[in-house]
């Protein structure tokens, strides 16, 4: 199998120097990339002029010796939660359809910054509500696994007859076309969000690498707010160096927004650690819950087994309040939900609905025509939990709960843990026919459950792809580190992904005249004709 | 060391099953009444549709209530995990601006510099709304 190393983005940064491949050369095959994945449904915007245009300004620089960095030409997307100026940004929702934003979020003026190619804005579950990025007024994200050779022969050994595609399966969410994007090969990095595990997941179910930063490492001006103590907008990359890379280009202080942390940050390479003995792995005990599929449960004990054969040392900890996490996480949730899509109201921006009566009339009426279900009902939710005569014994209440979350992981870092290992989701991706046989919010409940209560504490993780299921599937691990610890958290991820080799997708009949430039592992000599 | 320890967790999770799934959840606490839901569409400004989302919201307090569970006593509410340090301020100093036709291009009904809204200070009534009535 080959490795993982092949498509990092500085093999691809010394082909463009060594002009073995020209940006625009990357960009167009990006784009047909693109245009052949495009029954997954990962992308609702594909910005191809903005992207030829850019790709040109990068080879100029290329020609003059002038590279930007890393990142300059190097294809990649964004979640379309993020505003991107001149470029619709819908949040796949009808209240934002046609919406053209003023202004780049921070995080995507900083990848512009630095050369990148926007390739197009991502799809995902209706304003990242949801867990299978299948809520979304532009229709679910089809997993690209579903379409692989690992997945499609395992199934022709259990002598699966239906239709070929009739049982597609999910991205997981909401930053599933993210996900896809980047594990399809049509860029190299994606922009996802995560509020309560929205990127690890489906990095998790589509095999790629899913980070979520600091809360307050990364800036969240121009992210389309769901709940803002928790927000932070997610990396998803095909190996680990890949997101350091690019989170040292997206960390540090924005004074456009306040929940920045002011400290000095500089982008970082990850060393390669050889010797993981004075490492201390901490194995939250309540994590092992009934519904963990076996498979999920063998490979973490696999992955504990394996950092313990090589000298670290791999305790058992305990998160005591972790039964209680997915439910103050609900309450916390909903009610920062209901108050940030307070702004909707069809005045400003968005959609606004015909009536003229009187403006709250015209108010619900756009929000009527403008929401989903699943976003009515958390608007819902979260208004009940902060009604007078509810707010102490449900957000207060939760607040307080939130409290005890976080002391959990803090007390467990105090006693000496370095990193913490868990599974990123119960099971690995599941077909669409089944995924909806419950309805959002009881999925979600499901589905978040190893990966909320990091964002109630703040901290950073990483689900980092581990190994192939009997199905043919990817199943993801995930790492948790101590707050502002990212670049220590990702050098362990790094030695594990390392260590795992996760083989790489095969989608033979999509890849004909790609396949040199992604396949290869050594993409500095490869041959792109 | 570490393995047989969570190999007999997965014993004694497996014997006292601790429902995270919506099957354990009881199915509704009857608090949601009409008078609730009328404050509660009036006050989000979204209504529920539906009798399933009345439904849903039942559930989701119903989940909700199993915080009571947990001691909070003597508990500070967290409002920000950044709690322990200085929230940043900037300097009081207009440094961008002047983007109001841009910002105006965003909205559906503007007059000259102004964002046109409706009528205020009428009260939502879903029974007005069978009646539409057009102020044109």
């Amino acid at each position: 199998t080959l490795g993982r190393t092949g498509r990092r983005f500085f093999q691809v940064s010394v082909a463009l120097k060594q002009g073995q491949v020209t940006p625009t050369e990357l960009c167009q095959r990006c784009l047909s990339l693109i245009k052949k994945t495009k029954f997954l449904n990962a992308y609702i915007t594909v910005s191809e002029e903005v992207a030829l245009k850019q790709a040109e300004e990068a080879e100029k620089r290329y020609k003059k010796g002038h590279s930007l960095g890393d990142l300059d030409g190097i294809p990649i997307a964004v979640k379309d939660n993020f505003s991107t100026s001149g470029i619709e940004t819908t949040c796949a929702s009808n209240m934002l359809k046609g919406y053209v934003p003023p202004y780049n979020a921070t995080v995507v003026q900083k990848l512009l910054d630095q050369g990148a190619l926007l390739m197009g804005k991502t799809n995902l579950d209706e304003f990242a509500m949801g867990s299978g990025s299948t809520d979304g007024i532009f229709g679910p994200v089809k997993n690209p696994w579903s379409y692989s050779k690992q997945y499609r022969e395992k199934r022709k050994q259990n002598s699966h007859s239906e239709n070929e595609d009739s049982n597609w399966l999910i991205t997981g969410g909401s930053s599933g076309g993210s996900a896809a994007a980047v594990s399809a090969f049509t860029c190299f990095a994606a922009l996802g969000s995560d509020t309560g595990g929205s990127t690890r997941n489906p990095a998790a179910h589509c095999g790629v690498v899913g980070l979520k930063p600091s809360y307050g490492l990364v800036s969240r001006h121009g992210l389309i707010p769901l709940v803002n103590s928790m927000d932070v907008p997610g990396i998803l990359t095909r190996c680990v160096d890949d997101a350091a890379t690019v989170l040292g280009i997206l960390a540090g202080h924005d004074s456009k927004d306040s929940t920045t942390i002011q400290d000095p940050v500089r982008p970082f390479t990850l060393p390669s650690l050889t010797d993981v003995s004075k490492l201390c792995i901490g194995i939250p005990k309540e994590y092992l819950t009934p519904e963990l599929s076996s498979e999920v449960h063998s490979l973490w004990s696999k992955a504990a087994n394996l950092f313990e054969s090589e000298g670290a040392k791999v305790i058992e900890v305990s998160l005591p309040h972790t039964s209680y996490s997915i439910v103050c996480y609900h309450v916390l949730c909903t009610s920062e939900v209901a108050s940030n899509m307070a702004r909707f109201d069809g005045l400003e921006y968005g959609h606004r609905c015909d009536s003229n009566v009187s403006t709250e009339a015209m108010y619900a009426a756009t929000r009527r025509e403008g929401f989903n279900d699943v976003v009515r009902g958390r608007i819902l939710s979260g208004n009940f939990f902060l009604l007078k005569e509810n707010y102490e014994n449900y957000f207060v209440k939760a607040q307080k709960v939130r409290r005890l979350i976080a002391n959990d992981f803090v007390n467990v870092f105090n006693s000496g843990v370095d990193v913490l290992l868990t599974p990123t989701t119960l099971s690995e991706a599941v077909p669409y026919t089944e995924f909806i046989k419950e309805d959002n919010r009881t999925r979600s409940a499901q589905d978040d459950i190893f990966t909320q209560a990091v964002n109630m504490a703040g901290l950073p993780a990483v689900s980092v792809p581990m190994a192939l299921s009997t199905q043919g599937l990817p199943i993801g691990l995930q790492f948790i580190g101590r707050a502002f610890c990212d670049q220590q958290l990702l050098t362990v991820a790094k030695w594990f992904e390392k260590q795992v080799q996760f083989p790489v997708i095969q989608l033979q009949e999509l890849m004909d005249d790609c396949s040199s430039v992604f396949e290869n592992e050594k993409l500095a000599s490869v041959s792109l004709k | 060391m570490w393995a047989r320890a969570v190999h007999l967790g997965l014993r004694a999770a497996a014997r006292g099953r601790r429902g995270f799934t919506s099957k354990a959840d009881p199915q509704g606490s009857g608090r949601v009444t009409g008078e609730l839901i009328q404050h509660l569409e009036r006050l989000s400004l979204v209504d529920f549709g539906s009798q399933e989302a009345v439904a849903r919201l039942e559930k989701a307090i119903a989940f909700a209530d199993r915080l009571r569970a947990v001691n909070t006593d003597g508990v500070e509410p967290m409002e920000s995990v950044l709690e322990d340090r200085c929230l940043y301020l900037r300097s009081d100093n207009v440094v961008e601006g002047n983007c109001a036709e841009e910002l105006l291009q965003n909205s559906h009904r503007v007059v000259e510099e102004y964002f046109v809204a409706p009528p205020g200070n009428i009260s939502w009534s879903k029974l007005d709304e069978k009646q539409p009535f057009s102020h044109h």
